[in-house]
């Protein structure tokens, strides 16, 4: 792919410089399963790239190696320079990577506002002795912290900010998602199936939210999407994982009209 | 029964909504300051400044079960350690130290001279140190106890980290008991007496004074020193509780994958929870040292962790004034409600029927109500969630197993 490309909005992208995220090899093995295998990904500046793939195909153990979670069995992930194969979660999201989940995965007795706090955590610097004065500074950065949290959560169009996570209906849930991985002010964002569940308007909207993250916010975006539409309207670049392999990767025209990619969706014609 | 129950949370949500907290809590502590006066000064007041001192306990365990949602069934090790520190600091227990005349910082007249048989005064041998800078003493020792115990349990749940916890619960007040020939196995020294324990020990005297602020006659000063302790933890929880650290413990609680994820340290956010835990059952513990006027091995039995704990789920898990109400009423069912239990120190027998009586009241609250008498909003909601959330909960499972949280 070239050093710039056009978004929908017909707005030119810039890409150059280094990648934000550079994967070689990257192998994860459950006792006897290759969930992944040897995968080589990268994730250029400012650009929306989307894995893609039957169920099971591993992406989101995939996620998981990059993000901390699973430690990869071989591979290195550097993100922005930065050595981060298999750092902890945490470190990983100090780092500048942040996440949403599949299934989603609010505090669920927490309101939408303090969820977005948690996000916050690794950007404040409140100390417990601090926390229990209540020092002039503490004091700022928590009225700071709220403030932030409520401009986030009408970025993303989240209303309801001091409902508790559980009664908010699913589209809110998914939403309220985004902005607590925001709050951690990441570089990279990875989305696991943002859109399931939502309708098409919902998605549309989504859709246009991580073009503005990208836009506005210099953001990067890896995308795990099953929904087509979505996949293809967005996407600068799409790779495809099946059975734990990469099986192509390119543009969404490339990709669309790749026999093997066809294959894996719909099975061979034999 | 938990009609009866529902009625008085809806009042007191009524009546704390309509006042703003500032107020009900200040009518509260006027109340709690007068209230040796409606006492008097019998067995009441006594039953009620051993209360305090259970109260400053379950809050302490509150943080870890009830915010960071780890459960400890061995927090009785804190009291012990808090307990033989006012032991050490403030008795006879080291006689030869500074060459048997003692050290003294700031202590009262009867814990610094006493008259001899010709008619002199002579320094009183051991350590004798101010019970106000004794219990931040004991404090800061049961916070760093808190986190060496702490850090082996990281990578255990539940029912994994109950046991664990249990054993440290028992561990601790037998290496007290066979610390009759040095600590640990080095030196030589006396630092438990064994199964007779530590007594007397020094009663509580201001800094600038050196008269002793209550007797036995008098046990007012001492309600009012227990009840200061209780508002400091108070406002340390409440302050903790709301802040960056309290969102992170609740975060920790509800998902620990999701927590780490969005950058939240699991090993310090939890060794916090078990440092500041411990810590306030090490700050109680050195009152009720000093108060008890012994520090005794048979204190610190396992029976007290599930009495503070019971505390925690009667009143409430999670809510600081769920939690004072659970220890208020079951530090005076055990104190009035099972008289016959009266004549042992604290009230416990491993033997005798409160355990029994205590499991039976929490079988009927997790019946009735198992959010506890004042539940956190947040505890209410979680255990009934299947009730309200219905069948959409299923597509949001959980898929915790999915990930290998690594600490």
């Amino acid at each position: 792919m070239g050093e710039t490309t056009t978004n929908l909005d017909g707005n030119t992208v810039d890409h150059s410089g280094p990648p934000v995220l550079d994967a070689t090899g990257v192998s994860k093995v459950f006792g006897g399963l290759v969930a992944v295998n040897d995968v080589n990904f990268v994730v250029p500046r400012k650009s929306i790239v989307s894995l893609i793939g039957p169920n099971g195909a591993g992406k989101t153990t995939f996620f998981n190696c990059l993000t901390g979670l699973y430690r990869p069995t071989t591979g290195r992930v550097i993100f922005e320079g930065k050595d981060i194969t298999a750092k902890r979660a945490d470190i990983v999201t100090a780092a500048g990577v942040a996440r949403t989940f599949q299934n989603i995965k609010l505090f669920k007795t927490m309101t939408a506002t303090e969820n977005v706090q948690v996000g916050m955590h690794p950007r404040l610097r409140s100390r417990v002795t601090g926390m229990v004065l209540r020092t002039p500074f503490v004091r700022r950065e928590e009225k700071a912290a709220k403030e932030r949290a409520r401009e986030l959560l009408d970025f993303v169009g989240l209303k309801r900010k001091d409902e508790l996570a559980m009664n908010l209906p699913y589209g809110d849930q998914r939403r309220l998602e985004i902005a607590r991985a925001l709050a951690s002010e990441p570089k990279l964002l990875l989305l696991d199936e943002p859109t399931a569940g939502m309708n098409a308007a919902e998605s549309e909207e989504l859709r246009r939210l991580m073009d503005r993250l990208r836009t506005e916010q210099d953001m990067s975006i890896l995308l795990i999407e099953h929904d087509m539409k979505v996949v293809m309207n967005v996407s600068d670049h799409i790779t495809v994982l099946d059975h734990g392999e990469k099986i192509a990767e390119g543009s969404p025209q490339e990709v669309r009209q790749n026999p093997k990619v066809i294959e894996a969706y719909l099975g061979s014609q034999a | 029964m938990s009609s009866m129950l529902a009625t008085a949370r809806t009042r007191f949500d009524s009546l704390t909504a309509t006042l703003p907290p500032p107020l009900w809590m200040l009518g509260g502590l006027i109340l709690a300051i007068l209230f040796p006066y409606i006492a008097g000064t019998g067995s009441l007041l006594d039953a009620s400044i051993q209360t305090l001192a259970y109260v400053i306990m379950a809050l302490g365990l509150n943080i870890v079960v009830g915010f960071a949602g780890l459960l400890d069934l061995g927090y009785v090790a804190f009291y012990a350690i808090g307990a033989f520190v006012i032991g050490w600091f403030g008795s006879q227990q080291f006689p030869d130290i500074n060459g048997g005349k003692g050290i003294h910082i700031l202590s009262s007249d009867r814990a610094t001279f006493q008259l001899k048989l010709n008619g002199t005064h002579a320094e009183i041998p051991g350590i004798h140190i101010n019970f106000f800078i004794v219990i931040f003493i004991a404090m800061a020792i049961t916070a760093v106890w808190g986190i060496l115990l702490g850090a082996p349990t990281l990578r255990l749940r539940g029912d994994y980290l109950a046991i664990v916890t249990l054993a440290f619960g028992e561990i601790v007040p037998r290496i007290f008991e066979n610390s009759t020939s040095g600590l640990f196995g080095i030196g030589t020294t006396d630092f438990s007496n064994g199964r007779q324990g530590i007594t007397p020990v020094d009663t509580i005297n201001l800094p600038w004074s050196k008269d002793l602020v209550y007797s036995d006659l008098n046990l007012k000063p001492a309600y009012w020193v227990a009840l200061g302790m209780v508002v400091f933890t108070i406002f340390v929880n409440r302050r903790l509780r709301d802040s960056r650290l309290g969102r992170a413990w609740i975060a920790v609680r509800e998902d620990e994958v999701a927590a780490a994820s969005m950058g939240v340290n699991l090993v310090r956010t939890k060794l916090w929870a078990y440092a500041i835990g411990a810590a306030f059952g090490g700050f109680a513990g050195a009152f009720l040292g000093s108060y008890n006027n012994t520090v005794n091995v048979d204190q610190f039995e396992f029976g007290f962790s599930v009495f503070v704990l019971s505390m925690i789920i009667i009143g409430g898990m999670g809510n600081i004034w769920g939690v004072i109400v659970g220890a208020v009423a079951l530090s005076m069912l055990n104190r009035y409600g099972l008289p016959e239990l009266n004549q042992l120190p604290i009230g416990f027998d491993p033997t005798s029927v409160s355990y029994g009586v205590f499991g039976f009241f929490l079988l009927i609250m997790m019946v009735l109500r198992p959010e506890g008498l004042l539940p956190s909003g947040r505890r209410k909601l979680e255990l009934h969630e299947g009730e309200t959330e219905g069948e959409d909960a299923a597509v949001v499972g959980d898929m915790s197993q999915m990930y290998e949280v690594r600490q």
